[in-house]
């Protein structure tokens, strides 16, 4: 209904005049005028909406910022019934409605009864810019250090009187910096030239991406010569920076890329590498934990999710393990083919059975906030999620050794794999020890899959993109040993992003494999090949 | 051995079971064979089309099926696996004697069949966005051709968000690689320079972006507004948005447009970190339109789950279902060589207003949308083109392909790769 809201827009221009005329009370009007702006927010394209958004913000009114804050959320929305515009509040197909100028509560309604006010990209940089130069003054920092990265992003020669007075009062030192980085890159435009000068080489060295392109073009483009060599010199400094904690990154990726593979491998260095069977159902099991994380997050909120999944997962996937030993594996050992044969079938029953009960699509498994963002480490930029994974890997490698080491079942693990006769022969129950050490190999895939559920799909497919992988690292870092499984996985994921960037992510992958047949070559039994007797059969 | 060969017995009995009701039924019913994958790597697209294909079929049979006949289903699952989707359709034109096939999702499936449905006559519908440079008599594209897609997108950042750097990522098949070429091709056309475009190519299933993700923000860092072209594939993506808001590169920085990221990809992610992140589409479900909220409902009915999305090339697949039943209707035959020549021309209406016309070189009309990612997992429209774009086989900025079109409907030419300058067909040998 196009024709409908000039008129009403009208109709209102004119009712609010009457009301100004016969001194109506000053909030109303106030309310009024929001309303008549927001009636039109409704036809207009996004070019008219931007336009709006900045008479709104000129206006004097209580509600405005949570206005815009629903309009950048998109939950502002134009309901036709009460022909009023309202601010939906939580999700699903009903949700609670307020008035958006008045804020009073209209109860629930179905979403499909409302039309959404649609926001672009450009809308909301422009409505987070506006909310945020407001709350330069605000008593909660984070709001300040919005409001300053709010004109690092757009520099307004016309605020930086405002910035300026700021930096005089301003306690908290992180913002005191922000604001001198903000004035300088506002100094960039000086007419001055040694002011210009001077603010290139206080620039110099920083990492923001607002600073460096003002930079290059001052080194390339300025008029003075002195500014123009003061600019090179800084952007010099920043470049060098960056190479270094370019360099840093890469170690970091490398790092975090190792530790995803040595927990996708560790459960199959103690099955495959401790007790010999080759589990091509290895990946499914990783599988079955994150499923287990996803159905976690079912019934627990997502913040506590993952610490009760790891022992669940590890339990689903060590029972499933364990029934895998004794229901196949069992009749097979000393048979590594007929293994190799029914772990694959294995393999295929369990994906074909997790797409036939939770369908073939794939589950969204939510990340928790401790998990989210980045966090610096010194002038390094890390990701949360990795540096958690990080960290589990070397407690989930921790324990694994501590339980082989220092526990009797580990004892026994050990005895088994090193001579099967002579443990039995010394009263070890080799059949349950068999059952056992494999069930942890399978509970250590789980615990692997509450870690990959926060990286990746967790879908029935899984599973197989990780299975080549965790074979390599462990025949790599020689069979039978914990620390070369470490290593090798270490190296690998260190390797792999130390050639992705100069030679692409498929050529990278490619190198690593032909260097592991040209290594295994040379080394049939890998970086650290296990002495005695068993290693010999 | 011999133990485990009674376990076969009811098996084969059932087998024949159906072989006998199938034979009683053969005869008044018109069979609709569906070639979609529902295991491996692929079930997790191709599994909703099947439904939406029995969907349609058990629509049109409430109708009083066609030509006085039911309609049957006969489905086939060729397990994602690209030389099993020739044998599955051999299977369906030459044993079942299927009248139609709607089916694959791959590029690489759709050119292992091509060669069967060539050789036995039969027609495919083929429902998925794809690079172009084909047009065979006996398949309809009802997915959008590059100009129906790509070109629209990367017009709407190039003039809408001043976009001045490109980072062209995909996986490396072929695809993304045909598409990127066109883009390449399209970009420079438009003076962008050598050093403002990055392309990318990654393994399937690529999982660890990290590195690809720090570089796509050192290459959007030196001043120029930078986007993402993103023509990765299937179950990479979820890692590759994870990373991307791990490491806080959010829409408004760097906004990715992705040409292979619908509603159903959507439901598998976690979206919050994603919003405002873009898609190129010609279909939406979240635009308001009569025919798509009964559409919608109709599937939420049929699926028996509320919460389950639709996407485009389950439009595709209810445009292309409807028209093949319009032109048996007006040929009255299910005789391909009639049905191909009578669908030329037939008309349909979008589930998003506007009507989809089938055109001589077996492409459609389509109106394209750019939709940004919303906290639902749907997409709100943030434009549109104009008018229906009609689709184009041949891309008109790959030197290779320019002077090439595709014509089954004027009698001189009946080629799918004339070449207007020599004014040669070169028969099914498509380079």
């Amino acid at each position: 209904m196009p024709s409908r809201t000039p008129i009403r827009a009208g109709f209102l221009a004119l009712a609010l005049a009457l009301l100004t005329l016969f001194g109506a009370s000053p909030a109303r009007a106030a309310d009024d005028s929001v309303r008549i702006i927001l009636a039109q927010l409704r036809d207009a394209d996004f070019d008219g909406k931007t336009e709006l958004i900045e008479k709104l913000v000129t206006l004097d009114h209580p509600r405005i910022a949570t206005i815009l804050k629903a309009l950048s959320d998109s939950r502002l929305y134009y309901q036709e019934e009460g022909d009023r515009m309202v601010i939906g509040l939580g999700d699903g197909a009903e949700i609670a409605i307020e008035d958006a100028v008045s804020g009073a509560t209209l109860g629930q309604v179905g979403k499909r009864d409302l039309d959404r006010i649609t926001a672009n990209n450009r809308l909301r940089s422009l409505i987070e810019d506006r909310l945020a130069s407001l709350g330069l003054a605000s008593a909660d920092p984070r709001q300040r250090k919005a409001a300053v990265e709010a004109f690092l992003r757009n520099p307004d020669p016309a605020s930086a009187e405002r910035l300026r007075a700021r930096l005089a009062v301003e306690t908290e030192t992180d913002i005191k910096d922000l604001l001198m980085m903000a004035l300088a890159l506002a100094d960039l435009a000086s007419d001055d030239a040694t002011v210009r000068a001077k603010a290139a080489t206080a620039l110099g060295g920083r990492l923001q991406t607002e600073i460096r392109g003002p930079l290059a073009r001052m080194a390339a483009e300025d008029g003075d010569p002195a500014a123009k060599e003061a600019a090179r010199i800084a952007l010099a400094r920043t470049e060098f920076r960056m190479q270094m904690l370019g360099w840093a990154e890469t170690l970091f990726f490398g790092l975090s890329l190792g530790s995803v593979l040595i927990l996708a491998a560790i459960g199959l260095a103690v099955t495959f590498g401790v007790m010999g069977v080759i589990n091509m159902a290895h990946g499914e099991l990783m599988m079955l934990g994150a499923y287990t994380t996803w159905l976690v997050q079912q019934w627990l909120p997502v913040n506590w999710s993952l610490p009760v999944a790891v022992p669940l997962a590890f339990l689903v996937a060590a029972l499933v393990g364990i029934a895998i030993e004794r229901g196949i594996i069992r009749f097979l050992y000393g048979r590594p083919l007929e293994t190799l044969l029914a772990t694959f079938g294995v393999s295929l029953i369990l994906q074909q059975a997790v797409r036939s009960i939770f369908s073939p699509l794939n589950r969204s498994v939510a990340t928790p906030d401790w998990m989210s963002g980045t966090i610096l480490l010194g002038p390094l930029e890390v990701t949360l999620n990795r540096l958690v994974i990080v960290g589990f890997c070397i407690a989930v490698f921790a324990l694994l050794w501590l339980a082989l080491q220092r526990t009797r079942l580990g004892l026994e693990v050990r005895a088994v794999a090193q001579n099967r006769a002579m443990a039995r022969a010394m009263g070890v129950r080799s059949a349950r020890v068999d059952a056992l050490t494999f069930g942890l190999g399978s509970g250590i895939a789980g615990v692997a899959g509450v870690a990959l559920s926060q990286l990746t799909n967790v879908g029935p497919n899984l599973g197989q993109s990780y299975i080549v992988d965790s074979f390599m690292v462990v025949v790599f870092g020689g069979v039978g040993n914990l620390w070369g499984t470490m290593v090798a996985g270490l190296s690998l994921g260190v390797a792999n992003k130390l050639l992705e960037p100069w030679s692409g992510a498929v050529l990278a992958k490619i190198l690593v494999l032909v260097f592991l047949i040209l290594f295994i070559q040379k080394r049939p039994r890998g970086l650290f090949p296990q002495r005695g007797r068993a290693a010999e059969v | 051995m011999k133990k485990t060969m009674p376990k076969f017995l009811p098996w084969l009995a059932a087998g024949a079971l159906t072989l006998v009701t199938t034979l009683a039924h053969a005869a008044d019913t018109i069979k609709v064979g569906v070639l979609h994958s529902l295991s491996g790597t692929m079930a997790i697209s191709e599994t909703t089309l099947k439904d939406t294909v029995l969907m349609l079929i058990d629509e049109q049979n409430k109708k009083g099926g066609l030509l006085g006949k039911k309609l049957e289903a006969v489905v086939v699952d060729p397990a994602s696996n690209w030389p099993l989707f020739a044998e599955k359709a051999r299977e369906l034109l030459q044993k079942e004697k299927v009248a139609v096939v709607f089916g694959c999702w791959t590029s690489v499936s759709r050119k292992s069949v091509l060669p069967v449905f060539e050789e036995l006559n039969g027609i495919l519908f083929y429902p998925v966005q794809y690079e172009g440079e084909e047009s065979s008599k006996n398949v309809f594209y009802t997915g959008a051709a590059p100009n129906q897609q790509a070109i629209p997108a990367v017009d709407y950042l190039m003039k809408d968000l001043g976009v001045k750097r490109w980072v062209l990522a995909g996986t490396d098949y072929v695809y993304p690689r045909t598409t990127n070429k066109i883009l390449e091709a399209y970009l420079k056309a438009k003076g962008v320079k050598d050093e403002d475009i990055m392309i990318n190519y990654t393994p399937f299933g690529h999982s660890d972006w990290q590195s690809i993700v720090a570089n796509i923000k050192k290459f959007g860092s030196a001043g120029k507004k930078t986007a993402v072209v993103s023509t990765i594939n299937g179950d990479a993506n979820v890692p590759f948005y994870k990373e991307l808001g791990n490491q806080g590169v959010s829409a408004k920085d760097i906004p990715v447009v992705a040409f292979s990221v619908g509603e159903e990809e959507l439901s598998g992610i976690d979206t919050k970190p994603l919003v405002g992140h873009l898609a190129a589409w010609n279909y939406f479900m979240s635009i308001k339109n009569k025919a798509n909220d009964a559409f919608i409902k109709d599937w939420h009915a049929f699926i028996k789950n509320p919460k389950r999305v639709t996407n485009d090339p389950m439009e595709a697949h209810y445009i292309g279902f409807n028209m093949w039943v319009k032109a048996v209707e007006k040929a009255k035959t299910t005789d391909p060589d009639k049905v191909i020549d009578a669908m030329i021309g037939i008309e349909f209406p979008n589930l998003t207003g506007g009507v989809a016309k089938m055109l001589p070189n077996h492409h459609l009309t389509k109106p394209v949308f750019i939709g940004e990612i919303q906290a639902d997992g749907q997409f709100d429209v943030v434009w549109k083109t104009k008018d229906l774009v009609p689709g184009d086989a041949w891309s008109d900025f790959l030197p290779g392909s320019k002077d090439i079109i595709a014509d089954w409907a004027d009698p001189k030419i009946k080629c799918g790769n004339y070449n207007t300058v020599t004014k040669t067909c070169s028969g099914q040998n498509y380079k």
